[in-house]
């Protein structure tokens, strides 16, 4: 999945990636040739013999060696610094086309889509698991991919230097290899499992957060500790494991590192007693070796980032090869007459996996300048039915038609742009009021704005607000009360003069006067359009043109509230609960 | 008064920048405000582990020391090779082999030191940074409600987990480099003049040279870290928006500008960070370059210095070991400089969490004087002219008086914003009076302690919260002690049971975030069932009835009928039919009750009661 996902992210930055290699390469021979002229200067300079077989130093080799030395550091530092400058710019442009590329495949999810990852996991995606990714590219780029340059690299020069030692190699690579191998493998499921742990602290802190009333209103703090206490356990000790084999890690990789050393001396001195191997080629030998090494534990190193960027690659793959259940049209219709007409025609829907329908043959018509209500217990598909209207999800039987059209062939702009919705959440964008009124308008007037606040019964609290409407609301806080939410998500959709208005149990929050006013408002403003109306409250239904009664996913019944209470037991009966109210009057 | 000194505290953020519940997640870094302050307090956390700490340190020295004499020793082995090499008498093996061996040793015990000092400062960091995630969360519980109104839960939830992660991560890992890396740096340049005080100049030239870059880099990335962070929250915030409202986004045809949006902080984002791990990227290698220069100035300044005889050739290749041992832990140093200042930060927000000003402190009973109510508590209530106010400058309940009888329901009714929500705030003392004072059995609940008030306290809220688990655990929540018995009753009381036997695992079904296995409306009935099962004498229903459909609400009141009985139930919500049998009815108009009575008396009178009936049936029905 990571290769996958490196490999295609990566497709369109081949020049930045041929860049970094190259400049890597570069940097890293210049790196690999210093030892080398080091040798010469000591062989041919330092340790000249002279023809007499007496030592015969030669100091104009060794300023030749040292400036030749000194151009290579230059090229070497130039290479270096082009390699970050590339390795930087393709890693952080990789992590944000996966940035955008989750964002736009998010874009296109129907609720289906969304409630299955759930919010909170689909923007860990985007951002957390991204920078996951980003940060392995980035060190690859900048540490990984000069690894093999100069281990490769190593062992040729150090072969040119002497072929008799090079067993040592042969010995500790695989040796060094081995051992941080078999530590990381180890460090592999503790970091995993920590990762798990991570989320669970997470978790149980959020429910905490969000729960605060309930915990102390149920005196359930040392619940709540001791849950939390457990988890915290359990993080630390994975992260306690995980830091223990760190810890072994390094002293281990240098007992090898500096045995070897050892080992080059000590096997390299009978060859230079017997003249096989000349001092100074011992030396870069022996260089040569701790670099090969260095590099070899730092791409192992490096692999300790990799099974957390394997599991962030799996999280993004996964969103990325989810396809939305909402396909949009190949041809779109864009051509709606704008005639306002809501149809249903024999829909039935079903979650996915899901034995039971939620919705099973409904058949309605709503036309413009009427109001349907629908009214039915909880869990009797009201919501589902509202959310096939605006495509946020598929019937998966029957058709959905606006303005005639069926919706899976209307352009999908064309058709939002006939609904405002109330949904049963009043979510607010953080931003002024003004802002958010205008979230489906943005074009329109503060004279439409107050016009709208005032038919959903907002004006008042608004005006007195310390700023009106360019108050500052905040996403979830306490500035605005729950009612005064719903009530700036009805203007909200009213500022966007919709044909059709969906409101989805939209007055829950309000209490009875308010709603009541509120009614008698838009019954008065708002003209010639198409309602549709949830609701709980008989008396915000009781003027209704059509109501459907929906039992388990069916219409159980219809007709206007008159007709209703002559026909229907179950209509009876929910009224019955409300009005009896008014009987003890 | 106390109240009022909180209101000033700096805990409140300005509203644009507030984060929705996951905004500040991963934004551990920015720029420390009193970083020494903070950095003595970081390292005051490791106070209770300070004779390890000193173990670490003197461990870390030994073995460094010992590491640094390793290059030496093979030095002089190698001189043993150059003279044997010059002389016709050849290699003294001998001599080469017992060098070898002490260089081994010397190693090893170096390597063994180094494992010890490790283990132990992973066991203490870890030890460290349990007790501060403890900390937090015993903070968590004992702020006052109003901290959790004026802080964003996504950056509360970041300050646990992302910046104690930091701070565990810059401990860790700053610690035991900063004191290896120090350590090392003096060692090797103490060895260094013990070969050659010529050679040892030339490569501490590089010290001051390399601090500059180091120190002009970092000061640079810091700047550039700051905005990568800046911009991720930015980015993360409008991500959470964006995911929260989808729906919204959609059918309010904002995708293209929300894209657009997006696509330009993301662009920012990417210019900052790519900025920040360019410019950071230069310190390695600079260092490295700093090195090389070292380097090469010591094999051309020693090989002549060997061709004149003043120093043996050993000694050059021991010197050129410790040149490079010695940039290492210098570039090690300058990258730790961000990490370390990251770390700083992380703990600065950890700590102002750990300041907040937690909620008045439970009173301290001797044995003898318990403010405890007699046992036989029925649950009367009483507000005596009772004010409060969230913000400072905007009252909200003034002068307000009732009494809650035993076994009686009082319904409280009035507009949006009338402070129903609040009163029960107030009685569940989530927030503390400004004046006047609530009594429970005749004892002031100011003077009972929390957990007693509560614990006689049933609530069902307008929020449904459930956490993570099953319909079992969710239920006895309310009384973990309870029995399977008494849990099946609550449960059926509450008309949970009937939907409970539809879900294929029953009581075992696993509610998550956001379950869609059931509906708002069962969601509320689980919280009900919850409040039956804690069995107490004041029961708060807050709105708690709104998402249930008529059919089910009904039901649910025959069941609280039973329940109420000798209690005293509280009854919010904005239904008439809901509050039609309540014993009393308050009418609150602006933090004040304007009326109160039953629902006959409350009608005859004309008043805002009957104005708020009227506005219900507003439309003629014919029932």
């Amino acid at each position: 999945m990571l290769w996958k996902l490196l490999v295609t992210s990566m497709r369109s930055y081949g020049r930045l990636l041929w860049g970094v290699i190259l400049f890597q390469l570069a940097q890293s021979i210049a790196n690999l040739y210093l030892p080398a002229l080091n040798a010469d200067l000591i062989d041919k300079g330092v340790a000249r013999v002279g023809p007499t077989g007496l030592p015969d130093p030669d100091i104009a080799h060794i300023w030749y060696d040292g400036a030749i030395m000194l151009a290579l550091s230059f090229l070497q530092i130039v290479c270096a610094i082009a390699a970050v400058y590339f390795g930087a710019k393709m890693a952080m442009k990789v992590g944000r086309d996966l940035r955008a590329k989750i964002f736009g495949r998010v874009g296109s999810f129907s609720e289906n889509e969304v409630q299955k990852f759930g919010a909170p996991s689909l923007i860990t995606r985007t951002t957390n698991d991204v920078q996951q990714v980003q940060m392995l590219v980035l060190m690859s780029a900048t540490l990984m991919i000069s690894a093999p340059f100069m281990a490769i690299g190593g062992v040729i020069m150090a072969l040119q230097q002497d072929l008799g030692l090079s067993w040592i190699m042969v010995v500790a690579i695989p040796v060094l290899l081995g051992a941080v191998g078999a530590v990381i493998v180890r460090m592999v499921p503790h970091f995993r499992r920590m990762q798990k742990r991570i989320d669970a602290i997470n978790r149980v802190l959020r429910e905490q957060l969000t729960g605060i009333r309930v915990v102390r209103a149920f005196v359930r703090e040392p619940v709540e500790r001791e849950r939390f206490a457990r988890a915290n356990a359990d993080v630390t000790e994975s992260a306690f494991k995980a830091g223990r084999l760190m810890a072994t890690m390094f002293p281990v990789v240098m007992v090898i590192l500096n045995l070897s050393s050892v080992a080059v001396i000590w096997f390299g001195a009978p060859r230079i007693q017997s003249g096989e191997m000349q001092i100074g080629a011992l030396f870069a030998f022996l260089t040569y070796l701790i670099q090969i090494l260095m590099a070899v534990m730092m791409a192992t190193f490096l692999f300790i980032m990799v099974p957390r960027a394997a599991v962030a690659a799996d999280r993004i793959q996964e969103v990325l090869g989810t396809d939305s259940s909402v396909v949009p049209p190949a041809e779109p219709v864009t051509a709606l007459a704008a005639t306002g007409t809501v149809e249903f025609r024999d829909v039935s829907f079903s979650y996915p996996g899901a034995e039971k329908p939620v919705l099973s043959h409904l058949t309605f018509t709503a036309t413009r300048g009427t109001r349907t209500a629908i009214v039915g217990s909880t869990g009797s598909g009201k919501t589902t039915l509202i959310n096939l209207i605006p495509r946020l999800y598929d019937a998966t039987g029957g058709q959905v038609l606006v303005d005639g059209v069926d919706v899976r062939e209307a352009d999908l702009d064309t058709l939002w742009s006939r609904l405002g919705l109330v949904p049963q959440r009043p979510y607010l964008f953080s931003g002024s009021v003004a802002s958010n009124l205008r979230y489906g308008n943005p074009d329109a007037t503060d004279a439409e704005l107050w016009d709208a606040l005032e038919v959903a019964q907002a004006k008042e609290f608004v005006t007195e607000m310390p700023e009106g409407i360019e108050t500052e609301v905040s996403q979830g806080g306490t500035t605005v009360s729950g009612g005064q939410r719903q009530r700036l998500s009805i203007a909200r959709a009213l500022v966007r003069e919709p044909e059709i208005l969906i409101f989805d149990d939209s007055y829950s929050a309000l209490d009875t006067a308010t709603d009541a006013r509120l009614r008698a408002a838009i019954r008065a403003k708002v003209k010639d359009v198409t309602m549709i109306v949830v609701a709980q409250r008989v008396s915000s239904i009781v003027d209704a043109d059509q109501i459907l009664v929906l039992e388990a996913g069916e219409i159980v019944a219809r007709g206007t509230h008159a007709e209703l209470l002559k026909s229907s037991e179950t209509y009876r009966e929910i009224v019955s609960t409300q009005l009896r109210a008014e009987d003890a009057a | 008064m106390s109240e009022r000194a909180k209101d000033d505290a700096p805990v409140q953020r300005p509203p644009q920048r507030a984060h929705g519940p996951f905004g500040g997640m991963m934004l551990p870094a920015e720029k420390a405000k009193d970083f020494k302050g903070s950095a003595r307090r970081l390292a005051g956390l490791l106070g209770p582990e300070r004779v390890w700490v000193a173990l670490v340190i003197v461990l870390g020295a030994a073995s460094v020391a010992l590491s640094v004499t390793g290059p030496k020793i093979l030095g002089n082995a190698t001189t043993v090779i150059f003279e044997g090499f010059r002389t016709p008498d050849g290699i003294d093996f001998t001599r080469l082999h017992t060098i070898l061996f002490w260089v081994i040793g010397i190693y090893l015990g170096a390597a063994l030191l180094g494992w010890a000092q490790g283990l132990i400062l992973n066991a203490a960091t870890q030890r460290t940074v349990y007790k501060l995630r403890s900390r937090v969360e015993d903070k968590i519980h004992v702020l006052p409600l109003k901290y959790f109104d004026e802080h964003p839960r996504g950056d509360l939830l970041s300050r646990v987990t992302n910046d104690i992660d930091n701070i565990s991560q810059t401990l860790q890992q700053t610690l035991s480099q900063l004191f290896i890396s120090v350590l090392t740096v003096v060692g090797v340049v103490a060895m260094m003049f013990s070969i050659s005080w010529q050679l040892a100049l030339i490569a501490l030239v590089s010290i001051p040279l390399m601090a500059v870059i180091v120190m002009r880099v970092a000061k640079r990335s810091q700047k550039m870290f700051v905005a990568q962070w800046k911009n991720t929250g930015d980015l993360n915030a409008q991500i959470e928006e964006m995911y929260t409202g989808h729906a919204l986004v959609k059918v309010f045809g904002r995708h293209k500008e929300v894209g657009a949006r997006f696509a330009e902080k993301n662009d920012e984002l990417y210019k900052a960070s790519f900025g920040a791990q360019f410019v950071s990227g230069i310190i390695m290698p600079a260092t490295m370059f700093v090195g090389n220069l070292v380097y090469v100035a010591i094999a051309v300044v020693g090989g002549i210095m060997v061709a004149h005889g003043t120093l043996p050739l050993g000694d050059i290749q021991a010197f050129i070991q410790y040149s490079r041992q010695f940039s290492q832990p210098l570039a090690q140093l300058g990258s730790m400089a961000n990490l370390l200042q990251s770390g700083v930060a992380s703990a600065e927000r950890v700590f102002e969490l750990l300041d907040a000003d937690p909620e008045s402190a439970d009173p301290v009973f001797s044995d003898a004087a318990p403010a405890k109510s007699p046992r036989a508590h029925h649950g009367e209530l009483r507000f005596e002219n009772v004010a409060f106010r969230y913000v400072a400058d905007k009252p909200l309940i003034h002068d307000l008086s009732l009494v809650a009888v035993p076994g009686k329901t009082v319904a409280i009714v009035g507009p949006t914003g009338a402070g129903k929500t609040t009163l029960v705030n107030l009685i569940m003392r989530f927030y503390e009076l400004d004046a006047g004072r609530i009594t429970l059995d005749g004892v002031d609940i100011a003077s009972m302690t929390r957990d007693d008030l509560r614990a006689r306290t049933g609530m069902v809220l307008q929020d449904t919260w459930l956490f993570e688990g099953t319909i079992r655990e969710n239920i006895l929540y309310g009384r973990p002690d309870a029995t399977e018995k008494e849990m099946h009753a609550a449960a059926e009381a509450a008309y949970v049971d009937r939907f409970v036997h539809s879900l294929p695992d029953g009581y075992d079904t696993v509610l998550d975030d956001n379950a869609s296995n059931i509906s708002a409306g069962e969601k509320q009935l689980i919280t009900i069932a919850r409040a039956f099962l804690a069995r107490p004498s004041v029961l708060i229903l807050d709105e708690a009835t709104s998402s249930v459909d008529t059919r089910t609400e009904l039901l649910v009141q025959h069941a609280m009928e039973k329940l109420r009985k000798d209690r005293t139930s509280f009854v919010i919500a904005h239904r008439l039919s809901t509050i039609r049998d309540a014993d009393l009815i308050l009418v609150m108009e602006e933090g004040a009750i304007v009326e109160q009575g039953t629902h006959a008396q409350l009608l005859k009178a004309k008043g805002a009661y009957s104005r708020l009936y009227e506005a219900q049936f507003a439309a003629p029905i014919d029932a």
